[in-house]
């Protein structure tokens, strides 16, 4: 009897994990792993819905792609926008992050309204700032006029580099909590012992910042940089809502021009590899940055 | 000596609360933007220099998206009205269903698998956990096209299915990547006590590990919440009808489809879009922390 009972259990002991992962990864695979394959198989095809047939033309979309200056353009504006993003919201977040980490009446108040950004949502946040940014009644043409800073209202989102900016920062409103987030999780568990002996060997504040604060906060910097690159790679949503690309392709990224392509001039193979390219982009920063942090921890 | 020490802690205390102040107007400061203008009244809405506080406020906006049938305050609003409430109560309910259904779904598989990938060692184990960790580096445009065309083959476009399978797969390895972290810092003795008890391994995961994994569970469904709430890209291409047009959707469309744009009815839907969501970030904000940071800047 008790010789059959651990049987049993060692069955299941067998068994279980199976049957515990197994559900999740046939969704993973269903929806994410086989449909990514199936951009690839698409990619070669001249494929557009409403026309009949789908010629095979093998690395034609690719070819096509890499004659596109509107990709070369295209692929510039992602990496500006991806590099200018994650400085200003590295900085910004570093800033508010010591600034909440130390003592102060109302903390846990301020870190929770600190948060709140994040929390508005990113279709919410691109209508808003178009609000705040809009020429004749905008808040910030508003603002700015009566602290004197322009005389006449400026079109902030009607000239090409300026557009892009303004984006950026609309963007950043948002994104930067997260990066609060992140360090201050980071920064609570530096011991307050290093910092008292830094007091004590008379080190000044910015010492004390690069050779303490920083070098702890590593794993959380690059846990950010990793998912914040990924986001900012495949900006869309906030761009569809703010200039749709516009004015002038200013704001074209890599993620509008693919979705354009594809549902707005229906060519879905074309379309298609742009979205595989965006994909081994995408892979190639993670391993970038898997590669330095896997020798950050070495050394 | 001592007062020069002394008159340097003030100054160093006054900077602190001036950028504690700083952050809580730049963080706030857009929200209630957000919220005065949907209580403005359209004539100081459309003045050159902006009204910061409302003269004359009103609710009409809010009464109109949730009162039926064509009252006066309705027509005030102009003729759409009508239409633009029903249309934004039904995405609402739309997009309740389809978050609170993936929530659920990729807890369910979610929180089985990572107890799967990280209590048991099988083969292939580390390979799985870093596909699924994998799948998160893919982006959203790259998906979007082969699933558009696989869903309208399962002639599943335009319903609740299509927006709660894709989020399930999308937030399921959110949720293994945090339920495995939380799995990790439970002690495995409390399972391997309760097997000696009697207990079958499904039986500990059953009795004594669900139990115990609430935090960690709150924590991903929180994430998971709001991630569902916030997706546009996939919403937008599959959805198409009230059937299923989720919020995000709906709002985006208040600004391209009725007449112009009217951003004291965006503000208004805005303001309501965003209130869930911020309310759970502040009634909660400890689990969603623990839930951002995933367990892996705690090292």
């Amino acid at each position: 009897m008790l010789v059959r009972l651990s049987h049993r259990v060692s069955v299941e002991r067998a068994r279980l994990p199976i049957i515990l992962v197994a559900p999740s990864m046939i969704v993973v695979f269903g929806v994410m792993v086989y449909p990514i394959m199936y951009a690839v198989w698409l990619s070669l095809f001249q494929s557009n819905p409403i026309l009949p047939g789908r010629p095979f033309v093998g690395l034609g979309n690719y070819v096509a792609m890499a004659h596109d200056p509107e990709f070369w353009h295209a692929l510039g504006r992602t990496f500006y926008f991806v590099a200018v993003s994650l400085i200003v919201e590295t900085i910004a977040g570093l800033a508010i992050a010591v600034v909440l980490n130390a003592e102060f009446v109302g903390r846990r108040l301020v870190r929770a309204i600190a948060i709140v950004p994040w929390a508005v949502p990113t279709i919410v946040n691109g209508l808003l700032w178009s609000w705040i940014y809009n020429p004749d009644y905008g808040a910030l043409n508003g603002l700015l006029k009566a602290l004197g800073v322009i005389q006449n209202n400026v079109n902030w989102l009607g000239s090409p580099g300026l557009a892009l900016n303004m984006v950026i920062i609309a963007d950043a409103w948002r994104e930067t909590p997260f990066y609060v987030i992140l360090f201050l999780a980071g920064l609570q568990v530096i011991p307050q012992e290093l910092y008292n002996a830094a007091a004590v060997d008379g080190a000044t504040m910015w010492q004390t910042f690069a050779r303490i604060t920083l070098p702890l906060l590593q794993p959380a910097l690059l846990l950010i940089l990793i998912l914040r690159t990924l986001e900012t790679f495949r900006v869309f949503s906030i761009i569809y809502i703010l200039t749709r690309g516009g004015p002038a392709n200013g704001t074209m990224v890599l993620g509008y021009l693919a979705y354009q392509q594809t549902f707005s001039f229906l060519n879905f193979g074309y379309g298609s590899a742009m979205s595989v390219a965006i994909t081994a982009a995408t892979i190639v920063l993670t391993l970038f940055y898997l590669r330095a942090l896997a020798l950050r921890v070495e050394y | 000596m001592w007062c020069f020490m002394r008159a340097w802690r003030r100054v160093r205390r006054g900077i602190l609360y001036a950028a504690v102040g700083m952050i809580v107007v730049v963080s706030l400061a857009p929200v209630a933007w957000l919220f005065i203008s949907s209580m403005s009244p359209d004539v100081e809405l459309n003045s050159s220099t902006p009204h910061w506080i409302p003269q004359h406020p009103t609710t009409i906006r809010y009464r109109a998206l949730f009162s039926e049938g064509a009252s006066d305050g309705l027509k005030a609003l102009g003729p759409s009205m009508e239409h633009v409430a029903g249309d934004f109560r039904a995405a609402f309910r739309n997009s309740l269903v389809v978050v609170l259904s993936s929530t659920v779904a990729s807890l369910a598989l979610g929180v089985l698998a990572a107890y799967g990938l990280v209590r048991f060692s099988f083969p292939g184990r580390d390979a799985l956990w870093f596909l699924s960790m994998g799948t998160r580096a893919l982006p959203p445009i790259s998906l979007v096209i082969p699933l558009y065309l696989l869903l309208r083959q399962l002639d599943l476009l335009d319903t609740y299915y299509a927006l709660i399978l894709t989020y399930s797969a999308y937030l399921l390895p959110i949720v293994i990547w945090i339920m495995g972290n939380f799995f990790r810092t439970v002690p495995k003795e409390l399972e391997e006590a309760a097997v000696v008890d009697g207990c079958t391994p499904f039986g500990a995961l059953w009795r004594v590990v669900i139990p115990l994994a609430g935090p960690g569970m709150a924590a991903a469904g929180i994430v998971c919440m709001l991630l569902a709430w916030d997706e546009f890209l996939f919403a937008l291409i599959f959805t198409e009808t009230l059937a299923s047009k989720t919020l995000p959707v709906a709002l985006s469309e208040f600004s391209t489809d009725f007449g112009g744009l009217d951003f004291g009815l965006i503000a208004t839907g805005g303001t309501l879009m965003c209130l869930p969501p911020i309310l759970i970030a502040l009634l909660f904000q400890r689990y969603l922390v623990s839930g951002l940071t995933g367990g892996a800047v705690k090292g």
